[in-house]
């Protein structure tokens, strides 16, 4: 049965040999990151379970790998790899091959779509093909991986190229990529540190509770603050819902309970597009496509996301005390 | 209420906005918040390892690298480029807000896996999205390139949050839903995604218009330009 964990070893793998050619070619700080990141990937099943049965050490030892990498990602700078083969080169390759490009490309959404779609039913006799928790990533990985063969099968190099070729994307990508890991914990050690309720405390301090418009604006732009500083906006929601949707909105001014969440959720999002704190959603992006400004992305998303807070919170007003 | 776990918060805002690499200042401000809070240092550590490991499905974009990298050694990019550049009738806006489309459609049905920066913005969103620009500015230099790059993974953004929300087995609607029934009002998933509705289809009209203006922009420039020679 093929498992999300099937997944991360693979993950593991490649950033191991990503660290061992690192190593090869004299990048000692690259080499280092990326062998401890790949061991933290590899042992991530050992330590849950270690955590589960009640033995920290293993997490502990985690916790102390996750500082190292901080102390490591200072020291890498962004190497520009010379391109392996020249644009006349590739251009030839390009009008050689035509649309037989897009094939393993597309591959990689289309896989993944079936696994989504069908993986469920695809079991032989009691043995089931794939494991239901998080099946969709599950098959996105094994997406990677025939893309990766009908890759080399097209342009006729071999597999190991097209692993070296991803290694020198991820040297590009550096710690950025990283950072989605870094701030999801981050998220987590801020609610186990009170964060949320201490913010939300300040926040029900400084509220007009009389008027159910300026609550309904403080809510609105407590999510957007809020998503903007955890990254986040489901972390967001229950601490404004506790702390001002519920006690104030709902049941003092009568607000309408499906609406309040679904928009209130909706203008959290809105904040998700203007932090830095969503890295994967904008830091690893401009890393991925190669963005002199890391806030690239965040800058091109700016305007939309304060015209969609805008028609979301007017519709939230006239809907949500009728 | 203890005060104090709010400088983790202060060290991530000072941290980005001085530019410092980002990593160090995220563990920071985790040390500094949970130490503030009172938790040991044996707490704190297995803290941070366990939830660092147990958000390992983030950085499973790596997966397509190698794929994406040997197809762009022979020439993906290139072929996307030619190949958009022989398509008379499917201008910048045209391939944008399509994108736009099927990448909402594909996330109010749940499936936000299915596309993203890594698995179809920089093989083929980019490229094809460089070269209608090129149709119109032929010109284009750096900057130009790197801004409509950065339209393309926030048309890509913008789709995704704003389809998801609408889908009634996943995330949002989930999370509203159990702190409602936390709270002791009970709704259906589909009466929270519902009122979901109104911004999806604000959200595509207003990233549609913006990239509408977007090429328009180009469109002047490359009149102006001309104007000029």
């Amino acid at each position: 049965m093929l498992r999300i964990e099937h997944a991360y070893w693979l993950i593991a793998a490649f950033l191991l040999y990503s660290g061992w050619r690192n190593l090869r070619d004299g990048h000692r700080w690259h080499a280092a990151f990326w062998i401890v990141l790949g061991l933290l990937f590899g042992a991530g099943d050992f330590i849950l379970a270690q955590s589960a049965a009640g033995n920290a050490l293993p997490a502990q030892m985690a916790g102390i790998g996750v500082i190292a990498l901080a102390c490591l990602a200072p020291r890498l700078r962004r190497q520009a790899h010379p391109e392996n083969r020249s644009a006349e080169q590739r251009l030839q390759s390009a009008i050689e091959l035509g649309h037989r490009l897009f094939g393993p490309a597309l591959l990689i959404p289309l896989v993944t779509l079936l696994v989504a779609l069908f993986g469920g039913y695809l079991v032989i006799g009691q043995f089931a093909l794939f494991a239901k928790p998080q099946m969709t990533l599950t098959g996105l990985a094994l997406a990677c991986v025939i893309a990766l063969l009908a890759a080399a099968r097209v342009a006729r190099t071999p597999v190991h190229e097209g692993v070296a070729e991803g290694r020198r994307l991820l040297d590009a990508i550096g710690w950025a990529a990283l950072l989605p890991l870094l701030l999801a914990a981050l998220g987590q050690v801020f609610t186990r540190s009170g964060v949320g309720a201490a913010i939300a405390e300040i926040a029900t301090d400084f509220l007009p509770t009389g008027n159910a418009t300026a609550a309904l604006a403080v809510f609105a732009l407590g999510m957007v603050l809020f998503t903007v500083i955890m990254g986040n906006a489901f972390a967001a929601f229950p601490v404004m819902m506790a702390g001002i949707g519920l006690p104030l909105l709902i049941q003092q001014h009568g607000a309408h309970p499906a609406i309040l969440g679904a928009m209130g959720m909706l203008c959290g999002y809105c904040g998700t597009l203007l932090t830095p704190m969503a890295a994967d959603f904008n830091l690893v992006p401009a890393a991925l496509l190669e963005l002199r400004n890391p806030y690239g992305v965040i800058k091109a998303q700016a305007w939309s996301a304060l015209w969609i807070f805008a028609s979301t919170f007017t519709m939230m007003w006239l809907l949500v005390f009728r | 209420m203890n005060y104090w776990p709010l400088l983790g918060v202060a060290v991530i805002v000072v941290g980005f906005a001085l530019r410092f690499n980002a990593v160090p200042v995220v563990v920071v401000a985790a040390l500094v918040s949970g130490l503030l809070a009172g938790l040991s240092v044996a707490d704190l550590l297995a803290l941070l390892g366990n939830s660092f490991v147990s958000q390992r499905m983030l950085l499973l974009f790596v997966l397509t690298l190698p794929a994406i990298g040997l197809l762009e050694r022979a020439g993906l990019r290139e072929h996307a480029q030619r190949w958009m550049a022989r398509l008379q009738n499917l201008t910048l806006a045209r391939l944008l807000i399509g994108y736009l489309l099927l990448r909402q459609l594909l996330a109010t049905m749940g499936l936000t896996g299915v596309a993203g920066a890594a698995q179809t913005v920089r093989p083929l969103l980019a490229p094809m999205g460089e070269a209608a620009a090129q149709k119109i500015l032929p010109e284009l230099e750096q900057d130009d390139r790197e801004e409509l790059r950065a339209v393309a993974a926030a048309t890509d953004n913008i789709g995704r949050f704003f389809g998801e929300d609408v889908f009634i087995a996943l995330g949002a609607v989930l999370l509203i839903q159990a702190f409602y029934t936390q709270h002791g009002i009970e709704l259906s998933p589909l009466a929270i995604a519902l009122w979901a509705l109104p911004t999806a289809v604000a959200a595509f009209v207003i990233q549609s218009v913006r990239i509408w203006l977007y090429q328009r922009r180009l469109q002047r420039r490359a009149a102006r330009r001309e104007r000029g020679a």
